[in-house]
């Protein structure tokens, strides 16, 4: 049996050679399990804007791009089987779009000279790219977007937030605890009540959650969900009466199927955004060029969506730094390494994206050897949900530099020491 | 034919008992063992090992470490995913604490911390027994899986959580963190899996095997007959539980280099090795090895005949692979109950009067 089987697998391994000379971007996708909801349209997104780029512009400086999708089920084993059976087809660049398959794949990019880009999750302190050499986390990150979080309420409490209760409801995984340390030394600055309550994978059962939600009263909850997770939380809070303008999703937990289950309920939900949204000129494009081809990555039903926006977003900044570094090395056919090269020289600028189609999608920013962060902004959003639109609150805010840089520091160093790295850049 | 007792004579008593009485039988075992140390460390790659092979020797380990438990001893226990939850942490706990000392002691120091709590969550077995045992054995699941995510001095102080594996060698090799070469992990976890089956085997046919066997047949016949229950039963708690323990190291430092509780060690991992012994024949090492095989190759395959042969959408193809493994769960469950060792075992018995059957 085993044998037979073994043979079987070698035999489907080689029949799946790799083709060579295109510029490979694989799609570590999750279209099923308890995060497909937000999987599916991260990924339509990433692939159309590639096919987007190979049927208008005949490839990325003519070298045609090709997306291999692998799907990983948000489960972190998959993820690595898919990295290694990609791996060897000449990636430049990984997007897992799973927290806990980043914290996989860290070392392992590292080891292969592969870049890695986490948009806005992973590990928080790879902005620190004297120790992080080939992980990105551009344009923001988790502890930017704590950091956003709360000073967007500062400013609706006239710059005070002391004597102010603020509940983190959090996917009690490596995800949902990221910001903890963040808000942790946030409340002391600004004086509030920091509280913590972990939702277990799925999230499908919030109940008691939200049963010590509806005890304690505190002013503000903010949410770091995923998946049915979201969702739960947001009828769950319409369940319990609590006021929706005072819940706080990150960007992570504002899409539009994060609301939509809970009908006019959710109006008034509020969410960070790293990306705005809106009718770009881009999906004009994308429907002209590919879903009219008949090439829609999926159904083609999520074209503008926020989720959607966010995954060609991350497709956007993948082909800038393809091209940004075909430059720098004078040909087409970039490696890896090359690749990590061009995203460590990447600016995007508005002219950039105004160029692209895409204006205003994203904060200007410049990234360095020093800085894989980004500059770190996000806005805030509102769930109108008579209109089912995302409505922006505010413009781009700025994080707390002083909270979160020695934070960064902190923690990059500890990586470093544990794993003997020197730093770089000096 | 080839394969008979015929002519192969036994002159000591030693010989009489050994685990591979027929000649043949013997020389197949001696030439896997040659092309597993021999041939494939020269010819495996990353994916390979990655994909295939170093979580298959790592849940072989799991499922003979169950099958000691629930198919020798007849307890039934659904606590896998959290004793392997705390072989994962005992050998992260050790390997940061004590840098120069060499990973093999850790991560069987790591089993033998695992021991300790199975004996602990194995003390009610004494009272309750069947399904019964199986909720408490569930409540250790849940219960290990909330103690790592709650108390920060298991994963030190980390901001997320998680825990990774700092780089680790064996005579001078890397065999753990990210510059580790396949042949490295895939050799580390086959000389555990090969040392600890061969206890397994040598531990099983002996006074403590039969003793667990006749806990499991009939307990009070058994205490009659002057088994002590206490003490079959608990040491096949704390063997189990330190196989699984070591499994639990291996998949953490080895494997994955870095996991979230929740995430590696939830009640799916617990199905998953239940599903391994139940498929591959329970009281059986053979059946532990077949039952980890299938249900670690049978969905790569999948995904590689689909997607990669076939080019099929990847979400329709994952749906698929849920349901075909789902079937043949089931289909084997209804065809051969005693899962693939006694298909093996049969086979082995026709072939003894192959080619004149009657």
């Amino acid at each position: 049996m085993k044998k037979t089987l073994t043979t079987l697998v070698l035999g489907a391994a080689l029949a799946a050679g790799p083709a060579l000379a295109d510029l490979v971007f694989p799609d570590l996708s999750y279209r099923t399990g308890p995060y497909a909801a937000g999987g599916i349209p991260f990924s339509d997104g990433y692939q159309d804007y590639f096919a987007l780029v190979n049927a208008r512009d005949g490839g990325i400086g003519g070298v045609p791009a090709k997306v291999i999708e692998c799907e990983t089920g948000y489960n972190t084993e998959k993820g690595v089987e898919c990295y290694e059976s990609t791996k060897g087809e000449g990636a430049l660049i990984y997007q897992p779009l799973s927290t806990g398959i980043t914290y996989q794949l860290i070392p392992k990019v590292t080891a292969d000279g592969i870049p890695l880009h986490t948009m806005g999750y992973g590990r928080t302190s790879a902005a620190n790219g004297k120790v992080f050499s080939n992980v990105f986390n551009y344009p923001a990150n988790y502890w930017d977007g704590a950091s956003v979080a709360i000073n967007y309420l500062l400013s609706e409490n006239g710059g005070s937030l002391d004597g102010k209760t603020i509940t983190l409801l959090y996917h009690n995984s490596a995800y949902g605890k990221e910001p903890i340390r963040t808000l942790e030394d946030l409340s002391k600055k600004h004086g509030f009540t920091l509280t913590t309550i972990a939702v277990d994978h799925p999230g499908q059962e919030q109940k008691s959650q939200w049963l010590q939600i509806r005890r304690e009263r505190p002013d503000y909850v903010v949410m770091w969900g995923w998946g049915v997770m979201n969702q739960v939380a947001v009828q769950e809070a319409a369940n319990i009466r609590f006021p929706m303008e005072n819940f706080i999703g990150n960007w992570w937990a504002g899409a539009e199927h994060d609301v939509t289950p809970a009908g006019m309920a959710a109006n008034g939900y509020k969410s960070l955004n790293m990306n705005r949204i809106g009718d770009l000129p881009v999906f004009a494009d994308i429907k002209k060029y590919v879903h009219e081809a008949g090439n829609a990555a999926g159904d083609g039903s999520n074209v503008g969506s926020v989720l959607y926006t966010r995954g060609m977003y991350a497709a956007v900044l993948a082909v800038e730094a393809a091209k940004t570094a075909q430059e720098m090395h004078g040909t087409p056919n970039i490696t890896a390494a090359m690749m990590r090269d061009g995203m460590e020289a990447l600016e995007m600028t508005d002219a950039k994206m105004d160029a692209l189609g895409v204006a205003g999608i994203g904060p200007e920013f410049s990234v360095s050897c020093e800085n894989h962060g980004g500059s770190g902004m996000a806005i805030v959003q509102q769930w109108d949900a008579a209109a089912k639109v995302w409505k922006p609150l505010t413009d781009y805010l700025e994080s707390d530099a002083e909270v979160i840089a020695p934070l960064v520091l902190e923690d990059s160093a500890a990586f470093a020491a544990e794993n003997n790295i020197a730093e770089r850049c000096n | 034919m080839f394969y008979r007792e015929a002519g192969d004579f036994k002159t000591s008593y030693g010989s009489d008992s050994q685990t591979f009485p027929i000649k043949f039988d013997r020389m197949r075992y001696y030439v896997v063992l040659v092309v597993a140390f021999g041939v494939v460390p020269f010819i495996i790659n990353d994916y390979w090992a990655n994909a295939v092979f170093v979580p298959f020797l790592i849940y072989a380990i799991a499922a003979i470490g169950l099958n000691i438990l629930t198919g020798y001893c007849g307890q039934l226990s659904l606590g896998t995913g959290g004793f392997m939850a705390v072989g994962a942490y005992a050998c992260y706990k050790l390997m940061t604490a004590f840098p120069e000392v060499s990973i093999v002691i850790h991560v069987l120091l790591a089993g033998g911390v695992t021991a300790g709590v199975g004996v602990l969550f194995g003390l009610p077995s004494l009272r309750i027994k069947g399904f019964y045992l199986a909720v408490a054995t569930l409540a250790a699941q849940f219960f290990l899986v909330w103690l790592f995510n709650k108390v920060p001095w298991f994963y030190n102080n980390s901001a997320s959580g998680q825990i990774s594996a700092p780089e680790r060698t064996v005579f001078g090799v890397e065999v753990t963190g990210a510059n580790t070469d396949a042949w490295a992990k895939y050799m580390i976890c086959l000389v555990f899996l090969v040392v600890l089956a061969w206890v397994a085997r040598n531990l099983t046919r002996g006074t403590v095997g039969r003793s667990w066997m006749a806990i499991r047949d009939m307990d009070i016949a058994a205490e009659i007959i002057g088994v002590n229950p206490l003490k079959a039963k608990l040491t096949a708690f704390a063997v189990s539980s330190f196989f699984v323990g070591v499994a639990g190291a291996l998949f953490f430092s080895v494997y994955l280099g870095a996991v979230e509780v929740g995430e590696a060690f939830g009640i799916n991992k617990s199905f998953l090795v239940l599903f391994m012994i139940i498929l591959g024949g329970l009281g059986s090492i053979f059946g532990s090895l077949a039952g980890a095989a299938f249900l670690v190759l049978l969905p790569v395959l999948l995904k590689n005949v689909l997607v990669g042969g076939l080019g099929w959408p990847t979400d329709l193809a994952a749906h698929l692979e849920l349901m075909i493994v789902g079937a043949l769960i089931i289909v084997f469950l209804i065809a051969e109950p005693h899962g693939m060792a006694q298909l093996w075992r049969i086979a082995k018995e026709k072939l003894r009067l192959w080619p004149f059957p009657h």
